[in-house]
């Protein structure tokens, strides 16, 4: 076993390994003062979740046995750095009726990997592209 | 051959239907049962029998139906809840012997949700549908991930009043709510409510998540912009029809689960027995077995969590036989998943409050991550989602079940004396914060008025149309907490800017995203750190002595020293009314027209009023004009060996020249009594001293009088109209009677007094 691997005596990281947790700027949470707050030197940037973090704790959430909410944590460490937009888009496309045909949803698939390096969400688009043409779901329904 | 028996009743039929067609209860309408048409909790007519056939590490066939045929539901579930691993040991368990494990205490939690993801929904259902409420109950306070339980409140009013919101979740954050939820009449309105909450949740305690629900793209926007920590707005359904209807998929889902956890939001989904019949899909399955299917959907989606438990579907899986009992049971199944759940009890499902009041109990005593999602902490008219089970009305309620109990449903009470400072200091803070970012100009007016109203209808404050206006500009203007954090800064509302900066933090490490992760005393606590590790007796959550104490501090509790001081007040009115001289002992009198009237030790010297609140001055007298106006005449004396009603109007008896006695306590219990009976056969009693006036004592005295000369009168009937007189006085009895008692001293003579009735009688 990865020796480097999180598991729940690290949780929470916060508390037990506050110096594994950094912003989107790298800001540590003790940089996160009110007085850089008032400064300006706080973003919104700056309270965004990572990666990186959410890696963390899909490790954290594996090691109790919780591997399906890891593969969420780990699926959304893929979308963390993808615009807001861009994931609605595609959340739009998603629901019934919405992408005219498998191909569509293909695209987009191949647009994930190409664009955000994001091979699981790719493989769930192409997983849900395949199953919505054999159920009838390509069909605008407004 | 003529009937002349009459058989007309002057109605036609017992009278009692007519009481119980008036009980809130009969405004609850009931179904039968009729599972084709999709109304059974537990077996549905086209519910599958559990099955698992897996060829080369591959599901070919799920509960009845071929891989070939899947919908988007099964191979979801195929997909991603079932773990191929497990699946062929846990399929093989007999269904019973699930269910006993369930129950079993022996048998650690993390065993059962192990198998769990082996388990088809058919078979998940087929388990706990073995278990009767009680073993549903305690397999769920078994089952249920985090070991501190805990509560959600609904904050919401009819006007989307951003002050009233304000006010109002800082009493929610006060009442000791981890998370609070808002939602609004007007659509537009939600960045105006996500502000106002935001800012109300933020006094007095760090940590309180909350969410704002509205349209998933508003609602995950808000969350960027930093006001919201949660949501749960994520509805999944357990037929595909029912889920297109609901205008989405598992994998549309899915990818919205994913997309709040990348933002650092956490996130639960919904779902609840009968929505699909609600909605026309039932496709004839049972309520259980499809809220299987979307629980298996929810875990195989990595959802750290559920609002299940009937939800918005409670009020009409309730109208079928059994039905709350599947709404136990489709909870069970959550946390058996391994989900948080947030256990429903919001849409109140009945009129009556005794149906109410027994849903909630196996959830109380038991335990839930969140026992309501939510608790209406508001007016039922405020509730913009719908009256919860429990509302700002029953607010008190909840707490004392929690009192009786020794159970912890998460809550505390809030003072009298600090609620209204708490609510003024949200209202500054958010008027501060209206004015700072430009956004409005709150009156000191409107503050006031909001300050003191219990709900909407008395506030004179900001109307939907205004709110529409600041919502817009505050969405305009791209304003985020960090806006409202420093503004909270400079308008010297420090704490509740630190608080505030507190929650956003716990964004970037994203320890609040895993199962039933709540804050409390400023730490992420969840299934993690703080897991239920119930084995029996002694083991999985205890209450403190310290939270034991805080469950039993309600408001308005009586004591010795409140019920003494209570009669020190009285003492004084007294002493302006009557003197009661101590004369010598007591002898046998000869007079037979003489009533004797035995005082209680405490008579006039300690107690000085009735439970009825009449002063003893004027009950003697009352007493006295009565046995003269039935032609006897009245000797006072007061017996020091006993307290009881009985003993002191035999003894009273004994005392009397005409052999007739009326025994009295100072709570205003008197007896009529004769010197030959045994002690508790006595002629005539008032046992209910609080609702006793002084024409019936004034009535006694003549029936007293009329018995001395050997005649009977009418008895004096004390007409009751129900009340719950033990629960109304009996704390005050005890304590008055204890101090009564403690004065007795056995084997004292009785003494003769003289009651003088000074100016101040009544």
């Amino acid at each position: 076993m990865n020796k480097s691997e999180l598991g729940k005596e690290d949780y929470p990281l916060a508390e037990n390994r506050p110096d594994s947790v950094v912003g989107a700027r790298n800001k540590t949470l003790d940089a996160l003062t009110m007085d850089a707050v008032m400064n300006g030197d706080v973003t919104m940037e700056d309270l965004r979740i990572t990666p990186r973090a959410l890696k963390q704790q899909a490790q954290i959430a594996r090691s109790v046995g919780r591997a399906e909410l890891a593969e969420n944590f780990e699926r959304a460490a893929e979308m963390a750095t993808i615009p807001q937009d861009r994931i609605m888009k595609l959340y739009e496309l998603l629901r019934p009726g919405r992408a005219e045909s498998k191909e569509t949803l293909m695209k987009e698939a191949n647009a994930l990997k190409v664009e955000f390096n994001a091979p699981l969400l790719a493989a769930f688009v192409e997983e849900a592209a395949a199953l919505y043409d054999r159920r009838g779901l390509f069909q605008i329904r407004f | 051959m003529t009937d002349d028996i009459d058989t007309s009743h002057g109605a036609n039929r017992w009278r009692r239907f007519d009481d119980w067609d008036e009980r809130p209860l009969r405004k609850d309408q009931f179904a039968v049962e009729d599972p084709e048409n999709g109304f059974a909790a537990f077996n549905g007519a086209a519910d599958p029998k559990p099955g698992l056939e897996i060829t080369d590490g591959k599901v070919t066939s799920m509960d009845g139906v071929a891989a070939s045929d899947f919908d988007m539901i099964d191979a979801f579930i195929a997909t991603y809840h079932l773990d191929l691993d497990i699946a062929p040991e846990a399929m093989a368990i007999p269904s019973e012997q699930l269910a006993r494990m369930l129950v079993d205490m022996n048998v650690p939690r993390t065993d059962l949700t192990r198998i769990a993801r082996g388990l088809t929904p058919a078979k998940l259902a087929e388990a706990v549908a073995q278990l009767n409420a009680m073993e549903l109950g305690f397999a769920y306070s078994k089952m249920r991930a985090r070991q501190t339980p805990g509560n959600q409140a609904h904050v919401t009013n009819a006007k989307d009043d951003p002050l009233q919101l304000a006010a109002d979740a800082a009493i929610a954050v006060a009442l000791g709510f981890d998370e609070i939820e808002t939602t609004m009449r007007v659509a537009r309105n939600s960045w105006s409510n996500a502000l106002a909450c935001c800012v109300g949740s933020a006094v007095g305690r760090a940590g309180t998540l909350f969410q704002c629900s509205s349209e998933e793209a508003e609602e995950l926007e808000i969350g960027m912009a930093g006001f919201t920590s949660y949501a749960e707005t994520v509805s999944v359904y357990g037929t595909e029809s029912a889920f297109i209807d609901g205008d989405d998929t598992p994998w549309s889902k899915a990818w919205l689960a994913a997309a709040y956890a990348s933002r650092g939001i956490k996130m639960r989904c919904t779902s609840g027995a009968a929505s699909e019949l609600l909605m026309g899909f039932h496709e004839s399955k049972s309520l259980l077995y499809l809220e299987a299917r979307c629980l298996c959907l929810q875990q195989g989606m990595g959802s750290q969590g559920t609002q299940n438990g009937g939800i918005d579907g409670a009020p009409l899986a309730s109208t079928i036989p059994g039905g709350v009992r599947e709404i136990l049971a489709e909870n069970l199944v959550a946390v058996w998943l391994d989900l948080e759940c947030a256990s429903g009890n919001d849409a109140r499902h009945s009129e009556s409050d005794m149906r109410v009041g027994a849903k909630i109990v196996p959830y109380l005593i038991g335990g839930s991550d969140l026992i309501c999602s939510g608790f209406g902490s508001i007016l039922k008219y405020d509730n913009s989602f719908n009256p919860s089970s429990f509302n700002g009305e029953e607010l008190e309620e909840f707490l004392v079940l929690q009192r009786d109990f020794e159970a912890d449903g998460g809550l505390t009470a809030i003072e009298d004396a600090t609620s209204l400072a708490l609510r003024r200091r949200a209202l500054d803070a958010l008027a501060h914060v209206l004015m700072d970012l430009d956004l409005s100009e709150p009156t000191e007016s409107m503050k006031k008025s909001v300050a003191v109203a219990s709900g909407s209808n008395d506030t004179e404050s900001f109307l939907p149309r205004d709110v529409a206006i600041i919502s817009d500009k505050i969405h305009d203007n791209e304003i985020t907490v960090l806006d409202v954090i420093k503004s909270l800064h400079r308008g010297g509302f420090y704490e509740e800017a630190d608080n505030l900066l507190f929650l956003v933090k716990l964004r970037v490490s994203g320890d609040y995203l895993q199962t039933s992760a709540v804050v409390r005393n400023g730490k992420v606590i969840s299934a993690i750190n703080d897991p239920n590790d119930y084995r029996g007796p002694g083991t999985g959550y205890r209450l403190t002595e310290a939270r034991r104490k805080e469950l039993a501090a309600i408001r308005d509790v009586l004591n010795r020293k409140e019920v003494l001081r209570f009669e020190a007040a009285s003492e004084e009115m007294e002493s302006r009314r009557i003197e009661y001289n101590t004369m010598g002992p007591a002898t046998a009198g000869s007079d037979p027209l003489e009533v004797v009237i035995g005082i209680s030790p405490g008579f006039g010297t300690k107690i000085f009023r009735t439970l009825a609140g009449h002063p003893l001055s004027a009950v003697i007298k009352s007493l006295s004009d009565g046995i003269r106006r039935g032609g006897g005449t009245v000797r006072v004396v007061r017996l020091m060996h006993t307290a009881d009603t009985s003993f002191l109007g035999l003894s009273a008896a004994r005392l009397s020249g005409s052999g007739i006695g009326i025994g009295i306590q100072s709570k205003g219990t008197t007896v009529i009594h004769q010197k030959d009976r045994l002690p508790h056969n006595n002629l005539e009693l008032f046992s209910n001293a609080p609702i006793t006036t002084l024409t019936h004592y004034n009535t006694l005295g003549y029936n007293a009088a009329t018995y001395a000369k050997g005649e009977l009168p009418e008895p004096v009937v004390v007409p009751t109209n129900g009340e719950a007189l033990g629960a109304r006085f009996h704390a005050r009895v005890a304590l008055t009677y204890a101090i009564e008692t403690s004065m007795t001293q056995s084997g004292a003579s009785p003494e003769e007094v003289e009651t003088v009735f000074l100016e101040g009688a009544q």
